[in-house]
């Protein structure tokens, strides 16, 4: 799979968005979207755990909703807007990362894209201060092998915090 | 990492496509792909051609009529336990869908892909490698034909046993079987209804009446009058993502605070769920603290769960008996 092979019987052009860009690319029909994003398209912050859905690592948003790529055809996503971690580096997911960096959220760091994921759907969802429970219920398909899950769930409510300020900053009349 | 094998993938977006595909031999449906994706990534089954439904509008959504809910076999996980027209005419049906795995699963999984999961068992849900070792059994060696096992008639669960007994484990079925709900079946050359507890057959290998070439297209749970009193509950190690290990849908239907129906539909023993001889019993009487220790018994002594799913089968056969008395305790407190 981390060699470049020849076109597979069942080859076809897959058009979808992946983080706000708008790609054609050759898929097979019995690869999956996370082995497209990592060995097709280079995008390998999606991590690739247990490979059979139990894990969370390879969680990426489609349609803004948090799924498993492992899980997922590549034929699947025609036509529809998948997100991946790549995504957060550049918008106002800030908060999220800055609150993952002041708890000391990631251990060994390889559920961390995933968590990062269905963190950002909850926090895009809600758009208000979230609770433990809620942060809890909202990553309970993220399993982190570290054990580190309070550092976690206390930054995802923090970075609930932080946004709900930014917002509240903002619609404050200008003295 | 575990690779798919080279099947073709086909996308229709209508119906009468997807049926005429599926009409192919040895094509099988890929909905959400929670279940059959693992498993065929651990070699359990070879499909000839996925039929993939995910671009088949029809199937999806939820509808209200005089004659009750409708759902579509489309219809993901999370549509049905957050749609406020289950909540409010089927709560156990919404608490049995939030129950299933993980958040993402239930966003890709659908009511379908539920109602026709395949059936589980610890010899079986496993790698090609090690049910290699193992000889394989009933049935790997059901849904492989073309591969060669040792002990292909072989079933390790029950030794000298014909049948599979490997465990249906949805979550939905349970309860859906509890509220009187229809299947709604089609094939290329149509389609009709069938009561779900009828969708299946005492088998492992295969659990679903359903032919080859036929596909769900939905369920529709009848509407009701009256007070109605319902749960699902079930027992597993990890809350998070576990199938079940022993599970209970529980109905109950009053007037005047005294029984006029009441069903107790028990998940995870065998191939298909069994439902709890309790109307003798039940009918009549208040829902109360003395009900829930007498059902609790019933469920006890009706339901023998076999070494088919991880952890002790006496250990889940004691686990129902307290899930069912708790769960008729906090109903009665609802009352």
């Amino acid at each position: 799979m981390n060699e470049p092979r020849e076109t597979p019987p069942g080859a076809r052009l897959l058009s979808f968005r992946l983080n706000g860009e708008d790609l054609s690319v050759a898929t097979a029909d019995h690869q999956t979207l996370l082995e497209l994003l990592r060995y097709g398209l280079d995008r390998v912050g999606t991590k690739q755990g247990c490979d059979s859905g139990e894990c969370g690592a390879c969680t990426v948003l489609l349609d803004g909703r948090p799924v498993l790529a492992c899980l997922t055809l590549a034929v699947q996503v025609e036509g529809r807007d998948v997100r991946t971690v790549e995504a957060l580096a550049e918008r106002e997911a800030a908060a999220l990362l800055d609150a993952f960096d002041r708890h000391d959220a990631a251990q060994c760091g390889f559920c961390t894209p995933g968590v990062l994921m269905s963190a950002e759907a909850l926090l895009m969802d809600k758009r208000r201060v979230v609770s433990q429970g809620e942060a809890r219920a909202a990553l309970s398909g993220n399993l982190c092998r570290c054990t580190g899950y309070t550092k976690i769930l206390d930054a995802v409510v923090d970075a609930s915090e932080k946004l709900v300020e930014a917002a509240d900053r903002t619609r404050e009349p200008a003295s | 990492m575990l690779p798919l094998l080279r099947t073709p993938v086909a996308t229709p977006h209508t119906l009468e496509e997807a049926l005429s595909l599926l009409a192919e031999p040895g094509a099988r449906i890929l909905a959400g792909g929670t279940d059959i994706l693992p498993n065929l990534k651990r070699g359990l089954g070879s499909p000839s051609t996925l039929v993939s439904l995910h671009a088949v509008d029809a199937l999806r959504g939820v509808s209200v009529g005089d004659a009750g809910l409708s759902i579509g076999a489309g219809t993901t996980l999370t549509q049905v336990a957050t749609s406020g027209d289950v909540k409010r005419m089927a709560p156990s049906l919404a608490e049995a869908a939030e129950s299933v795995a993980s958040p993402q699963i239930r966003n890709m999984a659908t009511l379908g892909g539920n109602v026709c999961l395949d059936t589980r068992c610890r010899w079986v849900n496993q790698s090609d490698f090690w049910r290699g070792a193992l000889g394989g059994c009933l049935k790997s060696a059901g849904m492989n034909p073309e591969a060669s096992f040792a002990q292909a008639g072989v079933c390790h669960v029950v030794p000298g046993g014909k049948r599979c007994v490997a465990a249906i484990s949805a979550d939905t079925v349970p309860v859906l079987i509890a509220l009187d709900a229809t299947a709604r079946v089609a094939s290329a050359s149509g389609t009709h209804r069938l009561p779900l507890a009828e969708l299946y057959v005492n088998d492992g290998v295969q659990n679903l009446a359903l032919e080859p070439g036929e596909m769900l297209l939905g369920v529709d749970v009848p509407t009701h009058a009256g007070a109605r009193r319902e749960r699902y509950v079930k027992w597993r190690v990890r809350g998070s993502i576990d199938f079940p290990l022993v599970s209970a849908a529980l109905r109950f239907d009053l007037d005047a605070g005294a029984l006029t129906q009441a069903r107790l539909v028990v998940g995870v023993l065998g191939a298909r769920p069994k439902q709890v001889a309790v109307q003798k019993v039940a009918l009549g009487r208040p829902l109360d603290q003395a009900l829930a220790t007498e059902l609790a018994e019933l469920a006890h002594r009706q339901c023998k769960p076999l070494e088919n799913v991880p952890y002790e089968a006496g250990h889940r056969r004691h686990m129902l008996r307290v899930l069912v008395r708790r769960a008729i305790e906090a109903l009665a407190d609802e009352a």
